[in-house]
Order: structure tokens, then sequence, then C-alpha cells
């Protein structure tokens, strides 16, 4: 039968599914996977913030990343080469958080937690954050849908008909910065852009509307967390990786059969 | 009254200004063509027009409620990103299948309804684009050299297109280009923009001008022959344009 934190582990990584997959498409469509990387980065500071002024580590991580991706985008809206700038932010600030967590007394934590995730670990009170978290970061993107996918597709064209492709990134960072401190627990902050970018990935070869890429994207890593999970659990592998091989597996035969479909339309 | 209005714009990239004072405005149903070389500016005033671009200093003004149709340089549309044409369409709000199907048999770009925008030609696409700009019954057209990557006939092609479409609709054209002598006959103000306005009138006054004779060099003397031809081409068939780009065609 099924454990209690094997079926909490379960219904963590798909309620995150359910963000991660219309999200991780705009992260695609954008070419903002750098953007996953550097605020996941950050997350492990927002961790070390979060024990060193005592409070929960979600808000903690919340506090930073969002600090992160309101920085990156003000950078990427000023049209700087944000290049080798980010890579700078990213892991000196990945670094700065290793280094303040060292120096905090008593504490004594497993960071393998924090950057590969500890998804058996889930609490329900998780499971609440997670999924309250996600339906949240759902909800917005539906609101905004259509404005964010125009000013996606060009933000000239956007303007044209009266969306501020400005503030729909803003909405976009706001999104991205809920769901990487949610998921830091779950997948860990060295896989959470993987979560984003994988399934979303994997999604293109069977869509033909940018909607139904989102949706083909939450059904991915809804199925990779079944099988990761369940891989870890017979075979004692670690979790969040599991998750994130599962959905690179689920990638590369999208691409097989994209590329067979291709061959005979 | 004007449809939009700038007002000592100014628009610096780090320390170099790329738009310099530039007093704009344009009225309805009015067709001002855009003029320039490569690094005028020329793009920056379409996206400060548009209100992409943030002015350093003086202002904008676009009439409150303005329907703008877009039709921009080139659309990247990310490999990534999958989009029939359909759903192109209904960016950002839903159409009909009556209204799609109205504009694109319009601008003659049928039958492409479930193709991926990225597997159009050039033409196709930006077919699909003047469409899409026609949707929202717009009273200026915005038009960023709109035949970029296009050849010689589907240049004339797509002009006389705009005219048509023009003409029917009575709304305002604002076009940036660099093919002069094609756009220049058919407009009513050309501007010539160098970072700054540089001069600004009448095409004849415009190709008469010292100012543009300089940005555009010994290339003009033809083009201002084949201006001047079609001009009075105009007065005596009152705009029959595809057969005054004939001629350019050949002269290039």
């Amino acid at each position: 039968m099924l454990d209690d934190f094997i079926l909490r582990a379960i219904l963590a990584g798909v309620g995150l599914s359910i963000a991660t997959g219309p999200l991780g498409a705009f992260v695609v469509w954008r070419r903002m996977a750098y953007f996953g990387d550097a605020t996941a980065h950050a997350a492990i500071l927002g961790v070390a913030l979060a024990l060193g002024f005592s409070i929960s580590i979600t808000l903690g991580t919340l506090i930073v990343v969002l600090g992160m991706g309101l920085l990156v985008a003000a950078l990427a809206g000023r049209g700087i080469a944000i290049d080798t700038t980010l890579g700078v932010l990213a892991h000196s600030s990945l670094a700065i958080g290793l280094v303040a967590i060292s120096f905090i007394e008593g504490v004594r934590i497993d960071l393998t937690a924090f950057l590969f995730g500890d998804i058996l670990a889930v609490t329900t009170s998780d499971l609440a954050y997670i999924w309250g978290g996600s339906v949240l970061v759902v909800l917005l993107l539906r609101w905004r849908w259509s404005a964010l996918l125009t000013a996606t597709v060009s933000e000239e064209l956007a303007a044209s008909v009266g969306i501020d492709p400005g503030r729909e990134r803003l909405y976009l960072t706001l999104a991205l910065a809920v769901v990487v401190a949610l998921s830091l627990k779950v997948v860990g902050a060295l896989l959470i852009a993987s979560m984003l970018i994988i399934p979303a990935a994997a999604a293109r070869g069977f869509a033909m509307t940018p909607e139904r890429m989102a949706g083909v994207a939450i059904l991915i890593g809804m199925l990779s967390t079944l099988i990761g999970v369940g891989t870890s659990f017979h075979l004692d592998t670690p979790a969040g990786p599991s998750i994130v091989v599962a959905a690179a597996i689920g990638f590369v035969i999208s691409l097989i059969i994209a590329r067979r479909r291709r061959r005979i339309g | 009254m004007n449809l939009i209005e700038a007002k000592n714009l100014s628009v610096d990239h780090g320390r170099s200004a790329v738009l310099d004072n530039v007093n704009f405005a344009i009225s309805a149903g009015e067709i001002v063509t855009v003029v320039g070389p490569n690094g005028s500016g020329k793009s920056t005033f379409i996206r400060s027009i548009l209100g992409v671009q943030r002015a350093t200093s003086g202002t904008v003004i676009r009439q409150d409620g303005l329907r703008i149709g877009y039709v921009p340089q080139k659309l990247f549309i990310d490999d990534t990103l999958p989009m029939t044409v359909t759903r192109f369409l209904s960016l950002p709000r839903k159409q009909t299948q009556a209204n799609m199907d109205k504009v694109t048999r319009r601008v003659g770009a049928t039958a492409l309804d479930h193709r991926q925008m990225t597997s159009l030609s050039g033409g196709q696409f930006q077919r699909i684009l003047l469409a899409r700009a026609l949707l929202g019954a717009p009273q200026i057209l915005i038009l960023d050299e709109p035949t970029q990557g296009l050849d010689q006939q589907g240049v004339a092609l797509f002009y006389a297109l705009i005219e048509e479409v023009r003409r029917e609709l009575g709304c305002a054209v604002l076009m940036v280009s660099h093919d002069l002598h094609v756009v220049m006959s058919a407009s009513d103000r050309v501007i010539c923009l160098n970072g700054h306005i540089c001069c600004e009138g009448t095409p004849q006054v415009v190709s008469a001008a010292p100012e543009y004779r300089a940005l555009f060099g010994v290339g003009t003397g033809g083009a201002l022959a084949l201006y001047r031809h079609t001009h009075d081409h105009d007065h005596d068939h009152d705009h029959s344009h595809a057969h005054e780009h004939d001629p350019h065609g050949r002269a290039n």
C-alpha cells in the first residue's frame, strides 16, 4: 500500500506541476531559462536569511527570490547585456547563502535538502503552501494569459493594443518567484529550473497552440512526479533528481515522436 | 484633431541621443511616411509612438481609446512557441471565424488557418500581420518597414494592398520605410529623420530639400525621377498603384 509520505510527495509534485507547466512554457517561449537559474540560486541566500532572522523559510526565499527577479527583470528591461552580470549575481548569491548558513549558531541543517529537495519529507502544511501557491499562480496566469502571450510574441504589438509589456513581465516575475520559493523543498534549488523548462520543452512536440503546450506540460510534470517518486520508492534513488530524470526521458521521447511525425507529414 | 502627437520627444540610449527633440503629429486619414538611413532612430521613433520606449524627455499623446493597427518590421516567433494562424489572429482578443475570414480574404491570405506561423512564407507572414492589424477596425495603421524580406514584386504588391485597405477604411497611415520611391508617391507628408527631423513636408518639398539629398545621396536622383513620373500618373488615374509600382521594379 502507499505510505502517507509517498502520497504527500505525489500530491506535492502534482500540485507544483500545475503551476510549472504554464509558467515553464513562458520561460521557454521567452528564452528566460537563465532567469529560472538565477532566481533558484538566490533561493539559498533566502534560506540563510530565513534562518538568521528566524522567519519561515518559504517566506525568506520568497523575499530574496522576488528581489532577485525584479533586479533581473529591470536589467533585462533596460536591454543591458546581462549574461555575465547574471552569472555573477546568481552564483555569488548561492555562495553567500552557503557561507552565511555556516555562520548561524546552533543550526545544523541538511544543505543537500535545499540543493536537491526532499520531496519525501513534505509535511501537510507544506502541501497547503504548495497547493495554495500553485492555484494562485495558475489564477494569475489565467487572468493575464492573453496579455502575457501577446507581449511574449511582440512587445510592440502588445503596446499597440494597449498592453503594457513591462507590467506583464512583472506579473511573470512574481509568479516565478512564488513557484521557486514553493518548489525549493520539493526539487531543490539546483533542479527548480529543470522542472520549469523540461516538461514545457517536452510538450512542444505535442502541441499546435500555446494553450495545448501549457496543458501537456502540466501532464508531463505530473507523470514525471509519479514515475520519479515511484522509482525513488522502489530503487531508493533520490526523489527530486528522479523526477527530473523522468521528465528528461519524456523530452527525448517527444523529440523522437515529433521527428517521426515530421517525416511522415 | 491629432490621433497621435509627440512634443519635443527625446530618447537617449546610454549617453548617446537616438532621438533629439522630435515634434510630430498625425491627423485622421493622413498618410505620413518617415524615411531615414539605418540607425537614424526610425524604430525608436515607432517604439516611442506605441509607448514601448519611454521618452527621456518630451511627451507622446495618443488620442483616448485610439485603435492602432500595427504591422511590425519583422515578427520573430520563437520556434518553441506553437502558434497557428487562427490563434495568432485572436491575439489579444478572441475573434469570430467570420471576422478572421473577412480580413484574411481582404489581404489574400486564405486557407492558412491551421498552418503554424513559423511555416509561412515571408509574403504570407506579412499578409497575416496586416490581417491582424485590420481586425480591430483601426483608426491608424502603423507600419514599420513592413516589406523587409519580400522580393521586389512582393514589395509592390504589399504596398498596393495597403493602399487599397487604407482607401476602404479611411484610416491614417504612419509608415516607416527605406523603399523611398515606392512609398513617397502615396504620402501626404514625408518626414526625413536622422536622429532629429532633417526636413519635412510634401513629397515634392522633401525630395528637393538639400538635407534629404545629403542623407540619401546620388541614388535619389533616379528615385526622384521615378517619383515625379508616378506622381503625374496619380493625377491622371486617381491612384492606380498596381501599375505605378512596375517602373520601380525595372529601375532597380
